[in-house]
């Protein structure tokens, strides 16, 4: 190895560079960046600012901050419908005034006071929501100018009145205990708005109206075609925001035994830059109460932080103009590119130097040279299959087959003409297997375990296997079940290719060339999936050694083949019987004379290997080159190899011609003939083995002769 | 005038119904109001109009092209104060305008780089952007709330300018809008904007520039803001900047839609932004004479913006099917 490769395998092989595209396709990502960012906010200027985390600091700016998260709260639940309230400030200031109002210059009751609180913001947010819901007004536009609206009213209000709450007398324990008592170390807003954050939460994330509200925001035509009422749920969200603010209104008023110019000023680009902060979306559909409260955090924080600072006037428009036009950047570019990004990182190569290896070329001597005699196969079903991975025959003769349509179709004996579909699971069925009570055991890509009962009863085995704590992605899940076979005591040996990708994503799992692939058993003692073996390069086909004391399984992208132990004194162990072959190997069926059938999906080629040993081209050709110009495995020629016991080869055969068969996904030997299928292939073929025995079939072969 | 860039019957029958109310209001007050008739009157209702004028016509430049200027009083007041501090504090003239120019054009072509490159929507690029320069200019770069213009500077022989006795910014604002009926109707970056205004996509499609011609329209309003401004001191012989936090804004917009330039953009042009400013030029001034606080005048306006946007809403109706995503 040249020290180019090997700083080459150190780098692709030891950093764990697939981890980035893993994080990636996690959703909590879109709440890492706020909180991140409430971290250093909070850092930043608690370590500035002496006292900062001192409890009576705190105290002042977490009351404000119980005011201001619950605007934020009402703002979150509009823009996750989609719109925006720009008014909150002035539905803010006029709830305070109502309060005040009502409490000071009527002396009535400070529940009467809050009443009239909550109805100020419940009429106003009634009077935005029918502008933008049921007239379908611009969001933006309309409550920027029922903000200039309601700020007018308050100024003219709070300049008329403003003398009269001065004079006023009134006074109640209630308000002073709302506006400035605490309650285990928390003042009452802090409380209030902790709770009504709680409430919309669950009622976001658990209920009809919330899922209806976050549907309209998510796209708001399919939500209309779905039957949801748009324009009501966007006129409930005004409302809702209106409600909100009204809370926090009353809850100034009682703090600040008054109502100023100044209140609410400014209110609803604060909140409005600790939504988008937060990582709410403008436009609808993505966010959470609990991001708007870190926003709320991080903007009060902010602002608050620089007035202790001594900046002067102007400075918080400053920064929340910054902060406003970062994050609402940010979230723009974010959600048009994350896709990207991940479609970019997510493949990450590893370093792999295959073998030597033997020549499969005609005439060449070796053991692997393969030759035509699959194209003089009959074919059965051409032109009406598509995608028949694997075949599989039983007891009476009839001939089984997945097709990319999410069916198994059967073709009946004896002259396979005649076909019907047996039965529909969806996925795309690949390894077959029969058991002992001639149920008909498929790996389903991207679904798991089924079992399909000779009445045609679709039954889910399996679906998962545990979870490893080590993992990123979901590894529990299966995600490309391959192929399967049944040891004599009914449990089932499957393979899973890949963690990483998707089953119609072999492709991409095989530029990568890491080691994901895994060999599983489902007991159908107990319903359970356990994982045997971790770490191979794309596993494949499966099969049970005729005397049931081991297994073969097939190493795709290493081109080997390995025999797992089930008995004996290496039980539970996996040797490797067969390396460095000259063809990419598929699923493993057993043979009539001892041996075992083998499918080569495709040959190595020396292109292919040299780029294994340089995962930055490879990198580079993921990210810079359209996908259809990519360098794959060679998928065009394949073939069929029959191995015996130890892994000698016995013999090879192809179809040079890629008239019928160029790639062959698997084989199945019955009664004298070789039926061969291939996942690309529109037809499945008949090939009369010389020399066979004519009597020999699988099922017998596996349970005995027929009961 | 070639098809695409006419008004549609409807828009002009709303151009036609407020220029109608404006003459209606108008007859009016002449009957009505005292004093409204006189000269001195009519000449003042056309100077408060101007520089109201000339910051709708850059507004309107964007609202054609599907944009909207937050942005443009806090460019208009901040741009001005920071001159004339840089001014009061010592700095040569040339270089203290050369300084100025750059910011404005900076922030111009920061709003249209963030509009047009990163797809934010324009709405928020320009409230942040106003909010920045504002609190920018205002807490680092000026002392105080209002910065007068230094004695004997042009700014201030500006304001003092009379022709026929009509103020300059009179001629400012007729000049400008017959510059910008020139650009619009006859250029072929004018044509650009209404295709990028009408449909973004067919426009990229055919192969405008649309990307470039976002970023013009931004630093044109950019610019005609920093105008708006130099003939505000030049009258006033200060800047306060307490009127970003006006309704000024407001009033820009209100000038633009009331005229008929459809907030969907694509249609309107020069004549509607005088519709408009007639109007409002004409309401303000009489509710002035009738004495209506400031206040009161404010709650006014804001309703006949919300009924102009209603109606708005009600000719230009947006579709189920074919609302855009995210299209607030």
């Amino acid at each position: 190895m040249t020290f180019r490769e090997r700083l080459q395998s150190w780098r692709y092989n030891l950093v764990p560079d697939h981890l980035v595209g893993e994080i990636l396709t996690k959703r909590w990502t879109d709440n890492a960046i706020p909180f991140l960012a409430l971290v250093a906010t909070l850092g930043v200027f608690g370590s500035i600012i002496p006292g900062f985390f001192k409890l009576s600091s705190l105290q002042e700016s977490t009351r404000q901050l119980g005011e201001f998260s619950m605007v934020v709260t009402g703002m979150t639940v509009v823009m996750l419908g989609g719109g925006i309230d720009l008014s909150v400030g002035s539905i803010f200031a006029l709830s305070c005034f109502s309060a005040v109002y009502v409490f000071f210059i009527l002396e009535q009751s400070i529940w009467l006071a809050l009443a009239a609180s909550l109805a100020t913001g419940l009429v106003f947010g009634a009077i935005n929501g029918y502008l933008v819901g049921y007239l379908r007004l611009r969001a933006f536009l309309t409550t920027l100018v029922t903000f200039i609206f309601g700020r007018a009213l308050f100024d003219i209000l709070v300049t008329t009145y403003a003398a009269d709450v001065q004079l006023s007398q009134a006074k109640s324990d209630v308000l002073d205990f709302i506006g400035d008592s605490t309650f285990w170390g928390l003042s009452v807003s802090v409380w209030l708005a902790i709770i009504l954050a709680i409430i919309t939460h669950i009622a976001l994330t658990r209920s009809r109206p919330g899922w209806h509200v976050l549907a309209v925001g998510g796209s708001r035509r399919s939500a209309h075609n779905a039957g949801i009422r748009v324009r009501r749920t966007v006129f409930m969200t005004y409302v809702f925001s209106g409600f909100c603010a009204s809370i926090g209104g009353f809850l100034i008023a009682c703090r600040l035994s008054g109502a100023g110019p100044g209140t609410g000023l400014n209110l609803e680009i604060m909140a409005l830059t600790a939504a988008v902060v937060g990582g709410v979306s403008l436009g609808g559909g993505r966010g959470s109460v609990i991001k708007g409260l870190m926003g709320a955090i991080i903007v009060l924080t902010m602002t608050n932080g620089l007035i202790r600072l001594g900046y002067g006037t102007g400075t918080n428009q400053m920064v929340l103009g910054i902060m406003l036009a970062v994050a609402v950047t940010i979230d723009i570019r974010w959600l048009k590119n994350r896709h990207k990004v991940l479609n970019e990182v997510y493949v990450a190569p590893v370093y792999l130097k295959m073998g030597e290896t033997l020549s499969a070329v005609p005439g060449s001597g070796t053991p692997y040279a393969l030759d035509n005699r699959l194209s003089a196969a009959d074919h059965i079903g051409l032109g009406e299959l598509e995608g028949p991975e694997d075949v599989i025959l039983d007891r009476d003769d009839h001939l089984y087959c997945g097709t990319r349509h999410g069916e198994i179709v059967r073709f009946f004996a004896p002259d396979y003409v005649r076909s019907e579909v047996f039965a529909h699971i969806g996925g795309f069925p690949l390894g077959l297997a029969f058991d002992k009570a001639g149920n008909l055991i498929s790996c389903v890509g991207a679904m798991g375990l089924y079992s399909v009962s000779p009445d045609r009863q679709v039954k889910r085995l399996s679906a998962e296997t545990s979870r490893s704590w080590t993992s990123i992605v979901d590894d529990a899940r299966l995600r490309d079940p391959n192929d399967c076979d049944i040891a004599p005591d009914g449990r089932i040996y499957f393979t899973d290719s890949t963690k990483r990708y998707d089953a119609h994503d072999w492709a991409l799992d095989s530029i990568e060339n890491r080691a994901t692939g895994r060999l599983l058993v489902y007991d159908p003692r107990d319903g359970s999936t356990r994982t045997l073996l971790d770490g191979y390069r794309y596993t494949n086909g499966v099969c049970m050694a005729h005397d049931g004391k081991s297994l073969f399984f097939a190493e795709s992208w290493a081109c080997r083949v390995h025999r797992y132990w089930l008995q004996g004194p290496k039980a539970g162990t996996a040797e490797c019987v067969i390396r460095d072959m000259p063809g990419y190997p598929d699923n493993i069926n057993r043979a009539s004379d001892g041996n075992y059938w083998m499918a080569w999906l495709g040959m190595r080629t020396p292109s292919f290997d040299l780029s294994l040993r340089h995962p930055d081209m490879r990198k580079r050709m993921t990210r810079r080159l359209p996908q259809d110009e990519w360098l794959f495995p060679n998928i065009n020629t394949g073939g069929v190899v029959k191995f015996d016991d130890k892994g000698g080869i016995v013999e090879a055969m192809g179809d040079l011609t890629g008239g019928a068969h160029p790639m062959v996904t698997s084989m199945r030997e019955h009664k004298g003939y070789l039926f061969v299928g291939g996942i690309l292939n529109n037809r499945i073929g008949r090939y009369k083995i010389s020399g066979a025995d004519p009597n020999w079939t699988s099922p017998a072969s596996y349970w005995g002769a027929q009961p | 005038m070639n098809a695409i860039g006419r008004p549609s019957l409807r828009s002009l029958n709303q151009e036609g119904i407020v220029f109608a109310i404006a003459v209606v209001l108008f007859v009016a007050a002449a009957i009505g109001l005292p004093g409204f008739i006189d000269p001195n009157n009519l000449v003042a209702i056309v100077r408060s109009v101007s520089v109201l004028g000339i910051l709708a016509l850059g507004m309107a430049v964007v609202i054609i092209g599907r944009g909207i200027d937050l942005s443009a009083v806090a460019i208009m007041a901040m741009s001005v104060a920071w001159y004339l501090q840089l001014l009061n504090t010592g700095t040569p003239d040339g270089l203290a305008f050369a300084y100025v120019l750059a910011g404005v054009l900076a922030i111009g072509l920061l709003n249209g780089f963030l509009v047009a490159y990163a797809d934010v929507p324009a709405i928020f690029v320009t409230l942040a952007t106003g909010s920045f320069v504002f609190g920018y200019v205002r807490s680092q770069l000026i002392t105080q709330d209002a910065v007068p213009v230094p004695q004997g500077h042009w700014v201030e022989l500006l304001g003092g300018l009379r022709f026929l006795d009509i103020p300059i910014e009179v001629f400012v604002f007729a000049g400008l809008a017959f510059l910008f009926f020139l650009f619009l109707r006859y250029t072929k970056w004018g044509r650009y904007i209404y295709f990028a205004g009408d449909n973004p996509v067919a426009a990229r499609n055919i192969g405008i520039p649309v990307r470039p011609m976002l970023v013009l329209r931004y630093v044109l309003s950019a610019f005609v803001a920093l105008i708006a401004g130099l003939l505000t001191a030049a009258s006033l012989h200060s800047i306060n900047t307490r009127i970003v936090n006006s309704t000024l804004l407001y009033d820009i917009v209100l000038v633009a839609v009331i005229g008929g330039i459809g907030l969907s953009g694509g249609r309107g042009g020069v004549r509607n932004v005088l519709v408009g400013a007639a109007l409002i030029g004409i309401l303000l001034n009489a509710m002035t004479i009738i004495d209506i606080p400031l206040l009161y005048q404010n709650l006014i306006k804001a309703a006949i913006l919300l009924g102009a946007i209603i109606v708005d809403g009600i000719i230009n109706p947006r579709d189920e099917q074919t609302a855009q995503q995210g299209d607030i």
